[in-house]
């Protein structure tokens, strides 16, 4: 049973949080990814830490963060440590499992841009750079990517490299010896796709209710390949949109 | 504050007001601009509001971070006008990752040559800063990133306590301040209240930086406002969404400028023009942490 009147905002939260089963660590980021992850920790995760660049393990936000800083992720929380710590003892070390990520620019091997639009010293937009997301996309043991199919966004070449996905391709992730694995799906609010082949290119795995493969291609900069059996995605369940709606988002800042 | 500021930022030095999200010194960042400082190297991961409208002012010529953005909303408007158009001037960057950065403050805390850190491999930031190296690693596992010390000229850390010798306590965010206070050669504490030395003494795993490197030590309620102070009071969100808007125009922002920073005396104006009524509204519920037994070894 779903309802019929939700957003892809809302699809794309519960498809995030659906992929999140079972997780034990995830390094979130603010906005669609901090509620999908704390939907996951009430539906699919029950034993999900929540991990935040600003230097937090096991967070238990009673409000909808407003920043990745926000006081709310410190009180309750299992531990605060620095900065320094967080990213060398937590994430170098390998104890992130899950990350999320997003970025303005996304290629086929899933390299992220996040730092310019246009040429380096002559931006046409100046992004906000990197933050935290190089050595997240380096080390987390896998990278989710969640980001609105975009033809502006899924291009065929980046202005710019920020963070590193599968590089060129094939094995030049690994043959770098780059620590974690590297994207493995990019959930959109049209489709889910993943890198579930040699050449370690984005295929479509998935497609919401409504959505056809063209739909898809018109957004994709370059022909996208499609893995071998395409799945259907249910949509919204009641009780997740009541979770998002009710609980989780009840301003309604991200539907 | 204003003896602080008059007498350890001078023009073109490099000065870190640093805090992730929270503790960030807007009391000296205004009094900076009130100064007039000019060619100022600015140091923060995140520039936020408060270098916004530092640069905005013309008191910079250069600004080293990692990501910038006004967190959880949008843009950082007047940066960006600076980078894109070069108004009210132009701007230098040099940019890192969140790690990089906090690696430089590291190794500058320890007085070391460099930090290694896993990241930047097929990453473009490395041609874009070169002063981001990967290097062979001497124990032979490959290729490792190294970036170089940072030691400003003045760092300026905004925390709940401190006593007179600046010995500082803090909780909440530890960020970067840590190693910022121990990189800088000169170290201003700014803090909401200020204590004797027995409640630093009494609870010494809280000290976070001790008054051995602190130059100045500034009572300043309300100074990291309208970010946040663990405890004290929340982030004023209205503010920072007000900014979004206004700050995308240069003379709003010349405008506000007027009014709430050079029209002002000092932060104690900028405090009562705003009105204790609205800090209330700021303050959260309490929360207080069971206190612990050090026990008393004699």
């Amino acid at each position: 049973m779903s309802d019929p009147a939700y957003s892809a905002s809302e699809m794309m939260i519960a498809v995030a949080a659906r992929m999140l089963t079972g997780a034990r660590t995830v390094f979130v980021g603010v906005g669609l990814p901090n509620i999908a992850c704390n939907l996951a920790r009430v539906t699919v995760a029950p034993d999900m830490e929540l991990i935040y660049e600003s230097g937090v393990y096991g967070a238990r936000p009673e409000r909808l963060p407003l920043s990745i800083g926000d006081p709310t992720l410190v009180s309750g929380a299992v531990s605060v440590v620095s900065m320094a710590d967080l990213f060398g003892l937590y994430l170098q070390r390998g104890l992130v499992e899950i990350a999320l990520l997003g970025g303005a620019q996304i290629d086929k091997h899933g390299n992220l841009n996040s730092t310019v639009i246009g040429d380096y010293a002559r931006p046409k937009t100046r992004l906000p750079g990197s933050g935290g997301a190089c050595e997240i996309a380096t080390n987390a043991q896998r990278t989710f990517m969640i980001m609105r199919l975009k033809r502006r966004a899924f291009v065929e070449k980046l202005d710019f490299v920020t963070s590193p996905g599968h590089l060129t391709g094939g094995d030049s992730r690994s043959r770098l010896g780059l620590a974690g694995g590297g994207p493995e799906i990019v959930i959109t609010d049209m489709a889910i796709l993943n890198f579930d082949n040699a050449e370690r290119e984005m295929q479509l795995n998935a497609l919401y209710p409504g959505i056809t493969e063209k739909n898809v291609q018109e957004e994709v900069g370059w022909p996208l390949g499609l893995a071998a059996k395409i799945e259907e995605v249910s949509a919204p369940s009641l009780e997740e949109l009541r979770l998002i709606r009710e609980d989780l988002d009840p301003s309604g800042m991200y539907r | 504050m204003q003896k602080a500021i008059a007498t350890h930022v001078a023009d073109d030095c490099s000065i870190a007001i640093e805090g992730f999200t929270g503790f960030i010194c807007f009391a000296a960042g205004h009094e900076i601009i009130r100064q007039r400082r000019r060619k100022l190297t600015l140091i923060r991961m995140t520039p936020d509001l408060i270098y916004d409208q530092m640069i905005a002012a013309g008191a910079a010529k250069k600004l080293i971070f990692s990501y910038m953005g006004n967190p959880g909303v949008g843009s950082l408007y007047c940066i960006r006008r600076a980078v894109e158009k070069s108004v009210p001037l132009p701007l230098e960057l040099e940019e890192y990752s969140h790690y990089g950065l906090v690696g430089r403050y590291a190794a500058g805390a320890a007085r070391m040559p460099f930090f290694a850190l896993r990241s930047y491999v097929g990453s473009d930031m490395l041609t874009a800063n070169p002063l981001i190296k990967l290097i062979d690693d001497p124990y032979g596992t490959g290729k490792i990133a190294v970036v170089p010390p940072l030691n400003p000229d003045v760092a300026i850390l905004h925390a709940q306590r401190a006593d007179r010798q600046g010995n500082t306590q803090l909780w909440g965010l530890l960020g970067m301040q840590k190693e910022v206070a121990f990189a800088s050669k000169r170290v201003i504490v700014v803090v909401e209240e200020l204590v004797d030395e027995s409640v630093i003494r009494a609870d010494p795993n809280r000290t976070l930086i001790p008054g051995l490197i602190v130059d100045a030590v500034v009572h300043e309620p309300y100074g990291a406002h309208p970010s946040y102070v663990q405890g004290y009071y929340d982030r004023d969100n209205e503010s920072y969404l007000a900014w979004d808007k206004l700050s995308q125009d240069h003379a709003a922002v010349v405008a506000w400028l007027d009014e709430w920073v050079y029209g002002l005396e000092n932060f104690g104006a900028y405090v009562g023009k705003i009105g204790q009524a609205h800090f209330d509204k700021l303050k959260p519920e309490p929360y207080p942490a069971p206190s612990v037994d050090y026990g008393r070894y004699r």
